[in-house]
């Protein structure tokens, strides 16, 4: 320190040198921390502007956050019955498409998986629509049946094992709790007064006991019996099912096992991990509807207001330090310098943005899963690609923004 | 190099506009500055002093003729060449042109962030000793909103000086001050520049700091009217 105060030349009478050396830069990394901490200090220095550009910021980021919010859990929800199926491995037909329609494979394919030796059961299952009586108003409505041997223990429907033995009997069903609240109050009367009938088409049944399953695109609610009862219901051909369960041996490899089945059974069945099978269903009302879409534009639609909220901010700081910007490009500093300055103060608002955003999302979440009964949650996925639109849309913002910085011309400074 | 004198122009033509438009500022101007000397530019508005300063300082390409600054040729200097060269001169506005959400002494260190080998406390510590050079060491952390026009006009200096350029330009430096705040700013200037050796150029119209200067010359039409030799 000493030497330095000692050193310059101001101080010393150094004349040596006419023309000093070229001077050396400051490194790409340090110039670049040097650049963002300018930007930083220009941001900060503006309090009121540096207050709506985060607002700004953070109203696209809850924007984006609801919207995919909202359409993660209307497909959650459209899967919410084969998620609740949690099976190792099903057997499905290769041309279904959903399972509210779906296409029918032979039984005998159940029996043909149990050759294999880490198959510990196969369990058939099948799926129709009948209307269920309202048993306060007496009014239908279409839910989704679904019949198969829950004493193989395939199918693992919350609060099931319990009736397990119930639904053996002659005419017994179990109703999803978690239908949808137009088939009246099935779930409150079981549990005020214990076991009562149902109407499920022109035949009565036993309500027997509630299970988890959910409301899906394809149907209102959900009912559970044995595949005995649900053959007395709906005609059916007999070799035929709609979906199969496997249980494996504890400890298999479900990924082998599902490669020798493909090896084995014949190309009318594809067999898919629980995972697949559910993304299979998503991903038809993914594609195969125009939700994805609405959704997705009202994402964009954030994001444009928020580029065009970030992109006024950082003009105007441009617009507004002219004379300054012109002094350092005088200075030298390289208009690449100064465009590092811009895109740096973007990508400060874009970080300084997102943070309180997506608390504010979080909240959000919370708040309307409990007003709407919707499966709203954070996964960490959809914050850090959130977090990469916001930033992307900084960027953009930043990268119009440095046009204006070609009015900053030193030589208009004298 | 050594002996190369910072500042050679030959030949320098420089017009504005095209066609019919294009109207000559500039005409075979020739200028020499020596190391270490001191020279005024002056002349009436029009006659081209201006724009001789912004090619000296590589702000603007150069048209017609040869010149050469601080050993840096600008007749085909690329604008990555031209941005190094000002590194290494020091310019002094009519007009501060601080930035006004930096303090004094970050100001300052902006002028030294562009080299390297200096750490931030090093920058710092050089800003604040080039500021109590220039007689402001106790206002090295205020804003320059907080300064008067004198002082902020010799923060500007400081700014100048502090990375020890090899050529400073001024440009009406004492246009915006009072009679006193004019020349103390223009005698800091130049006992600093003196003991760094550093050669000026500075464009003025105000009469009462010509005692400064080792040489002046005189421009009017483009041309330059008069050279006496240095005094010195």
């Amino acid at each position: 320190m000493n030497q330095l105060l000692r050193k310059p030349a101001l101080l010393a009478a150094d004349q040596g040198l006419a023309i000093p050396p070229t001077r050396r830069g400051a490194g790409p990394l340090a110039a670049l921390g040097l650049a963002i901490r300018l930007a930083w200090r220009q941001l900060k220095a503006d309090r009121a502007r540096l207050a709506t550009a985060i607002a700004g910021v953070m109203f696209a980021c809850v924007l984006v956050f609801m919207q995919l919010g909202f359409k993660g859990a209307l497909f959650d929800s459209a899967t919410n019955m084969l998620a609740a199926m949690r099976a190792d491995l099903f057997l499905m037909h290769p041309m279904t498409q959903a399972s509210f329609r779906p296409e029918r494979l032979p039984r005998i394919r159940a029996w043909q998986a149990l050759a294999d030796p880490d198959v510990a059961h196969a369990v058939p299952i099948y799926l129709e629509q009948a209307t269920l009586r309202n048993p306060a108003t007496g009014t239908r409505r279409s839910a989704q049946v679904i019949g198969f041997d829950a004493s193989a223990g395939a199918v693992a429907f919350t609060g099931l094992p319990p009736l397990i033995e119930a639904l053996q009997r002659p005419d017994t069903l179990a109703f999803d709790a978690r239908s949808r609240p137009e088939f009246g109050p099935v779930g409150r009367l079981f549990r005020d007064h214990g076991p009562y009938h149902l109407q499920l088409g022109r035949r009565d049944f036993e309500l027997v006991g509630l299970v988890e399953i959910g409301p899906s695109f394809g149907a209102d609610g959900n009912v559970v019996m044995s595949e005995t009862n649900f053959r007395r219901v709906f005609a059916r051909p007999p070799g035929m099912a709609d979906l199969v369960a496997l249980r494996l041996t504890p400890g298999a490899d479900a990924t082998a096992v599902q490669a020798r089945l493909r090896a084995l059974l014949p190309a009318d069945v594809v067999v898919l991990t629980h995972a697949e099978l559910v993304r299979g269903e998503r991903a038809y009302w993914e594609n195969g509807t125009p939700i994805g879409f609405i959704f997705l534009f009202g994402s964009i639609m954030g994001l444009v207001v928020g580029m065009v909220i970030v992109y006024q901010i950082l003009f105007a700081d441009i617009a507004g330090h002219l004379s300054e910007y012109a002094t350092l490009k005088a200075m030298g500093y390289s208009n690449a310098y100064l465009s590092r300055v811009v895109l740096g103060a973007a990508v400060i608002l874009a970080v300084i943005g997102f943070i309180p955003g997506l608390g504010l999302a979080v909240f959000l979440y919370d708040f309307v899963a409990k007003a709407t009964f919707l499966p709203l949650h954070m996964p960490p996925d959809r914050a850090l690609s959130v977090f990469l639109m916001i930033f992307a849309m900084c960027f953009t913002a930043g990268l119009l923004a440095m046009r204006k910085l070609r009015d900053a011309n030193p030589a208009d400074m004298f | 190099m050594a002996q190369t004198c910072p500042v050679e122009l030959h030949n320098v033509t420089f017009a504005y506009g095209e066609g019919e438009l294009r109207r000559t500022v500039l005409r075979d101007v020739a200028l020499r500055i020596e190391a270490g000397e001191i020279v005024l530019l002056t002349g009436p508005s029009g006659s081209g002093k201006t724009t001789l300063l912004t090619l000296i300082g590589a702000l603007r390409a150069m048209q017609q003729g040869e010149a050469r600054i601080l050993g840096q040729e600008l007749a085909a200097a690329r604008e990555a060449e031209r941005v190094a060269l000002r590194s290494r001169i020091g310019f002094i506005f009519q007009s501060h042109n601080l930035l006004g959400f930096l303090t004094a002494r970050q100001n300052v260190a902006m002028a030294l962030e562009l080299q390297g080998g200096l750490n931030e406390a090093e920058r710092l510590a050089r800003a604040a000793e080039m500021l109590s050079a220039v007689g402001l060491a106790d206002h090295i952390d205020k804003l320059p909103a907080k300064l008067s026009g004198g002082q902020r006009q010799r923060v500007a200096v400081a700014r100048a000086l502090v990375a020890e350029p090899g050529l400073i330009l001024a440009d009406e430096p004492t246009a915006a001050l009072d009679r006193a705040s004019g020349q103390e700013v223009v005698h800091l200037l130049r006992d600093l520049a003196r003991r760094q050796g550093t050669p000026i150029l500075l464009v003025t119209h105000d009469p009462r700091i010509l005692d400064i200067a080792d040489r002046i010359v005189a421009m009017e039409d483009g041309r330059i009217t008069q050279t006496p030799s240095p005094s010195a």
